[in-house]
C-alpha cells in the first residue's frame, strides 16, 4: 500500500491509503475526542465530537475524521474556536440526557460545556450505537438494535434474540460510554417483561 | 401486444395507432390525478360513461380519464375536445347537461366555464385560463393529453421517440454531452447538476451501476413528482432508461412512497406496458441495450428522500443516512455507482434528447436552466400545480398564476423548499426564482413546495412548525440533528407560549450553527433554515413574543385573547350560542362579554359575529379592558324613524 503524507495540526503525519483522518491523528499522537468510535467497529459518524476542519485551498469545510479518507497533501486542523464550540454545543446536548457520565464529565471539562445548560431529559443512552453495533458487527447476534426514530429513538433488546444469547456474553456492557449499567437495564427490563415490552415499543 | 424491434417499427406502430384515432371525434378527458380524484373525479367519469351510453352516443364520443393538469383549486376538471372546452368543478349531477348541451347541441355551459374574479369575463379554453396562460407546461403539459395507463396514449403524442434517437442514433457518450451541455439540475433539492453525476457513474470502475428514480416525495404540501409519476409514468421510464444508456447501467429502481397508491399502479402498470413492447428489457428497439425497471415501495419516512438513506433503505435496512465523503454515483446502493435523480429531473431528459440542449437552455437563468414545477398552495387563490420557466419572479407566480391572497388579505411570506427551505418576505416577491437565487436569500428551491402566507400567520410559529416536523422525521442517527433540533424545537415552544427569554435568540442561532455544521446529512444541515430565515426577515417578531409576549399576527394562542368591544356590540347572541366553553355572557338586549377564565381562544366568536358589527377583537400584549359594569350593558335600541 502506497503511502500518504498529510498535515495535521501543522505535523507531517503518515498514512496508508484507507486509513481515516482520525486514525492517521493517533498513529501520530493526535488525539481527537470520539464517542461513537471503535477499533473493531465500522465507522459510524454519528456523535460528531470528532469533526475536524479541512483547509481546501482557503476555505475550510468541516467533516469528521472517523468517516473522512486520508488524501495526500490535505491540511487538517483538529481544534479551533468554531470546533471547540461546536463540541461543547454537543457535549452538553448529551449531558442533558446523562448528566453523570464519567466520559462526558472529562470531555465536558476539556471543552467548558456546562451540564446544566439544557433542561434533564434522563434517559442515559446518548445512542452512540456501541451496543448496537457490537452485538452486529463483531458477535452477530443482533440481539440489541434501535427502535423509532428522531427524537424517540431508543435503544431495545430484541427478547426473543436476548434469552438466548446474552446470559453468556454481556460484552457490550462495558462499552457504554454512560453507564455500564444502561445495557444492563434495557436488557433487564426485556427478559423480565418481554410480552410487555414488545407491547409498549409497538404502541409508543 | 407486439414487440417493438427497431425505430421504424416504432413509428410504425406509432402511425397505427394516430390512424386509428379521428382528433375531431369528441372526447371528454377528466383529470384522474389523486387530488380531483378525491373531489369525485371518479365518479363524474362513471356518469359521463353512463350518460354517453344512454344517449346512444358511445359510438361517437370518447371518454378518457387523463394525468392531472395541475389546476387543483377547481378540480374535477373536465376538457372537451375537439373543441378544447374546459369546465370545472364538475359534479356528476351536471353531466346529463354537458352531454345534452355541449356534446350534442354543441352549446356551452356557462356556469361551469372559468370566470376572471377580477373581470368578470369567462374562458371557455384552458388556455384562456390566467393560471394555465401563464405557465410554461413543457412538462406537465402532457398529463392532459394522455390517460397514464395507456402506453399507446404516450405512443400517440410521440412518446419514446427521444429513447430511439438515444439508442440508435446517438452514442452514450453524446447523449451525456448533451444532458450536460443543457445544464440540467436536480429537481429534487440539492440542484446539483446531473449530467456531471451521471458523469461520475459512468467513469466509476465498478461495471455494475444503477440509475434510481426518487419519487419520495415529503415535503409537506410538495406534490409535483406525484402528478408526475401518476400522470405520465412513461415519460420517466423513458428519462430513466436514457440516462441508464448514457451512464452504462442496466438495472433501475423506483423508490417510491407507499402513500402514493396511484402511482405506484401507475408506474407498475406502465412497466408491464414497456416490457411488452419491448421499450424495457433485453435488446431495446434491436439496439442491443438491456435495462430492467423495478418499483419499491417506500415506508414513509422523510429521511429517506435523502440519497444514502434512500439507498439504505432500498439494501432492506432502516432508512438513515450515510456520510457522503464518496459520493453515492460511485459508491451508492449495494456499495455500486448508483444515479439518483428526482422523477422530475429524469421527466426532462426525454424532451432534452428530442429537442436538444440549445431549445432547452432557452428556458431559464444563466445558472438555472429549463423550467420548474411549483406546488403552489397555503393562502392563496389557485391551489395548484404551476410550471414556470426558472428565473420567473415570486410575484408572477403567487398573483398572475396563483391568484393573489383570498380573502382581501395581506400577503406575509412565501416558504420555498419544504422543511428544510426558508421563508421570503414582500421585499424579496420579484426575486427571480433560481436555484442560487433562492439559496442566497435564505431558503432554497427544494423539490418545488411553495406555502403561501397571509398576514395571519405567525413566523415564529411557522418555524416552530417545521421544527416539529423534522424532529419527528429525524432518523435519530447524529447528535447535532436529533438533539440539536428537538432543543430548537423546544425552545420556539416556548416562545409562542409566551415562555421566552432573553437569549433564547442567540441559544437558537447556536444550536443552528451546530445542526447546520455538523449535522451528517442535508436533512440536519438543513433543519435551521425555517428559524434562521424567518429570524432574518421577521426578527421584529421573534422579540415581540419574548420581549413584550405579544404575537404580532394574532396568532399564537397563549398569546392572545378575545374581547368584545361594548361599543360594538349589538347583543345579537350568535357568539353566545356559538361558543363551545360556555365562556360567553349574553343576554337579550345585554353588551355580551367574555369570560377569560372560560375562554379556550377557539375563535369561534370572533369568527360568528356578524362582519356588519365586527365586535370581536384579538389582543395581544396588553391586558384585556375589564368587563362592563352590569348596570351599563343594556343596550337602549333605537327605534328607525319613519
Amino acid at each position: 500500500m502506497s503511502e500518504i503524507l498529510l498535515r495535521i495540526d501543522g505535523i507531517e503525519v503518515k498514512a496508508k491509503e484507507g486509513m481515516t483522518v482520525l486514525d492517521a491523528a493517533r498513529s501520530a499522537g493526535i488525539s481527537i475526542p470520539t464517542l461513537c468510535h471503535h477499533e473493531k467497529l465500522e465507522p459510524y459518524g454519528a456523535c460528531r465530537l470528532c469533526l475536524v476542519e479541512l483547509d481546501m485551498r482557503g476555505w475550510t469545510r468541516l467533516v469528521v475524521s472517523c468517516l473522512y479518507p486520508v488524501a495526500k497533501d490535505l491540511v487538517v486542523t483538529t481544534r479551533s474556536e468554531k470546533i471547540d464550540r461546536i463540541r461543547k454545543t454537543i457535549l452538553e446536548l448529551l449531558l442533558a440526557h446523562a448528566p453523570d457520565a464519567f466520559d462526558l464529565q472529562e470531555l465536558a471539562q476539556e471543552y467548558g460545556a456546562d451540564r446544566d445548560r439544557f433542561e434533564k431529559e434522563a434517559s442515559f443512552c446518548i445512542h452512540c450505537g456501541l451496543c448496537v453495533r457490537y452485538c452486529a458487527e463483531v458477535k452477530k447476534k443482533h440481539a440489541v438494535g434501535f427502535v423509532n426514530r428522531g427524537a424517540s429513538r431508543e435503544i431495545s433488546f430484541i427478547p426473543e434474540v436476548a434469552a438466548q444469547e446474552c446470559w453468556n456474553c454481556k460484552e457490550c456492557f462495558p462499552l457504554c460510554p454512560t453507564e455500564a449499567l444502561q445495557a444492563a437495564y434495557v436488557l433487564t427490563e426485556a427478559l423480565l417483561s418481554p410480552h410487555l415490552h414488545s407491547q409498549s415499543s409497538q404502541t409508543r | 401486444m407486439a414487440r417493438i424491434n427497431s425505430p421504424d417499427d416504432l413509428e410504425r406502430i406509432r402511425q397505427e395507432i394516430r390512424s386509428r384515432r379521428d382528433p375531431n371525434e369528441p372526447c371528454v378527458s377528466i383529470c384522474v390525478g389523486a387530488g380531483c380524484l378525491a373531489s369525485g373525479a371518479g365518479e363524474v367519469l362513471s356518469a359521463f360513461e353512463a350518460e354517453i351510453e344512454k344517449q346512444g352516443l358511445k359510438a361517437e364520443v370518447d371518454t378518457k380519464g387523463t394525468g392531472c393538469p395541475g389546476f387543483c383549486e377547481r378540480g374535477p376538471v373536465v376538457v372537451i375536445y375537439p373543441e378544447e372546452i374546459c369546465y370545472l368543478q364538475v359534479k356528476p349531477e351536471d353531466v346529463p347537461e354537458i352531454v345534452s348541451q355541449t356534446l350534442e347541441e354543441k352549446k356551452l355551459v356557462d356556469r361551469l366555464l372559468y370566470v376572471d374574479p377580477s373581470t368578470g369575463e369567462k374562458a371557455t379554453h384552458e388556455y384562456d385560463i390566467p393560471f394555465y396562460k401563464n405557465q410554461e407546461r413543457i412538462i406537465i403539459g402532457s398529463n392532459i393529453k394522455i390517460d397514464p395507463k395507456s402506453i399507446d396514449d404516450y405512443l400517440a403524442i410521440g412518446g419514446y421517440s427521444a429513447l430511439a434517437k438515444a439508442l440508435l442514433q446517438m452514442t452514450s457518450d453524446q447523449v451525456l454531452e448533451e444532458v450536460k451541455k443543457s445544464n440540467l439540475r436536480g429537481r429534487g433539492g440539492g440542484g446539483f447538476p446531473a449530467g456531471r453525476k451521471w458523469e461520475g457513474s459512468r467513469n466509476a470502475p465498478e461495471p455494475i451501476k444503477y440509475v434510481i428514480v426518487n419519487a419520495d416525495e415529503g415535503d409537506p404540501g410538495a406534490f409535483m413528482d406525484r402528478a408526475l409519476l401518476e400522470g405520465n409514468p412513461h415519460s420517466i421510464l423513458e428519462g430513466l432508461t436514457i440516462g441508464a444508456y448514457a451512464v452504462g447501467s442496466h438495472e433501475g429502481y423506483i423508490y417510491v412512497r407507499q402513500e402514493y397508491p396511484l402511482a405506484v399502479e401507475n408506474v407498475t402498470i406502465a412497466i408491464k406496458q414497456a416490457e411488452e413492447y419491448g421499450l424495457l428489457g433485453k435488446d431495446i428497439l434491436g439496439s442491443g441495450f438491456d435495462f430492467v425497471v423495478k418499483v419499491h415501495k417506500g415506508a414513509g419516512a422523510f429521511v429517506c428522500g435523502e440519497s444514502t438513506a434512500l439507498m439504505t433503505a432500498l439494501e432492506g435496512r432502516a432508512g438513515e443516512p450515510r456520510p457522503k465523503y464518496i459520493r453515492s454515483n460511485v459508491v451508492g446502493l449495494w456499495g455500486r455507482p448508483s444515479v439518483l435523480n428526482n422523477v422530475e429531473t429524469w421527466a426532462n431528459v426525454p424532451l432534452i434528447i428530442n429537442n436538444g440542449a440549445d431549445w432547452f437552455t432557452q428556458f431559464g437563468t444563466d445558472g438555472s436552466k429549463g423550467t420548474k414545477i411549483f406546488s403552489l398552495v397555503g393562502k392563496i387563490n389557485n391551489t395548484g400545480l404551476v410550471e414556470v420557466p426558472m428565473g420567473g419572479t415570486l410575484r408572477h407566480i403567487i398573483y398572475q398564476i396563483g391568484g393573489g391572497i383570498p380573502g382581501g388579505k395581506k400577503f406575509k411570506a412565501v416558504q420555498t423548499g419544504g422543511p428544510s427551505g426558508g421563508c421570503l418576505p414582500e421585499e424579496l416577491l420579484d426575486l427571480p426564482v433560481g436555484f442560487d437565487e433562492l439559496t442566497k436569500a435564505g431558503s432554497m428551491m427544494g423539490s418545488g413546495g411553495m406555502i403561501v402566507m397571509d398576514e395571519d400567520t405567525c413566523m415564529v410559529d411557522v418555524a416552530r412548525y417545521f421544527l416539529n416536523f423534522l424532529t419527528d422525521e429525524s432518523c435519530g442517527k447524529c447528535v447535532p440533528c436529533r438533539e440539536g433540533i428537538r432543543q430548537m424545537l423546544k425552545t420556539l415552544t416556548n416562545i409562542t407560549q409566551g415562555k421566552g427569554r432573553e437569549g433564547d435568540i442567540e441559544l437558537l442561532e447556536q444550536l443552528a450553527e451546530v445542526a447546520g455544521e455538523a449535522s451528517l446529512c442535508a436533512l440536519g444541515k438543513s433543519a435551521p433554515n425555517p428559524f434562521l430565515s424567518t429570524l432574518k426577515y421577521f426578527r421584529d417578531e421573534y422579540e415581540a413574543h419574548i420581549k413584550e409576549k405579544r404575537c404580532p399576527a394574532l396568532s399564537c394562542k397563549e398569546l392572545i385573547a378575545f374581547h368584545i368591544d361594548p361599543e360594538k356590540c349589538r347583543a345579537c347572541t350568535i357568539c353566545d350560542r356559538k361558543c363551545p366553553s360556555d365562556a360567553i355572557k349574553g343576554g337579550k338586549s345585554l353588551i355580551h362579554i367574555i369570560d377569560q377564565e372560560k375562554c379556550t381562544k377557539c375563535g369561534t366568536c370572533f369568527e360568528v359575529c356578524p362582519p356588519r358589527y365586527d365586535a370581536v377583537r384579538k389582543i395581544s400584549g396588553e391586558p384585556v379592558p375589564p368587563p362592563i359594569p352590569e348596570e351599563a350593558r343594556t343596550i337602549v335600541r333605537k327605534r328607525k324613524q319613519k
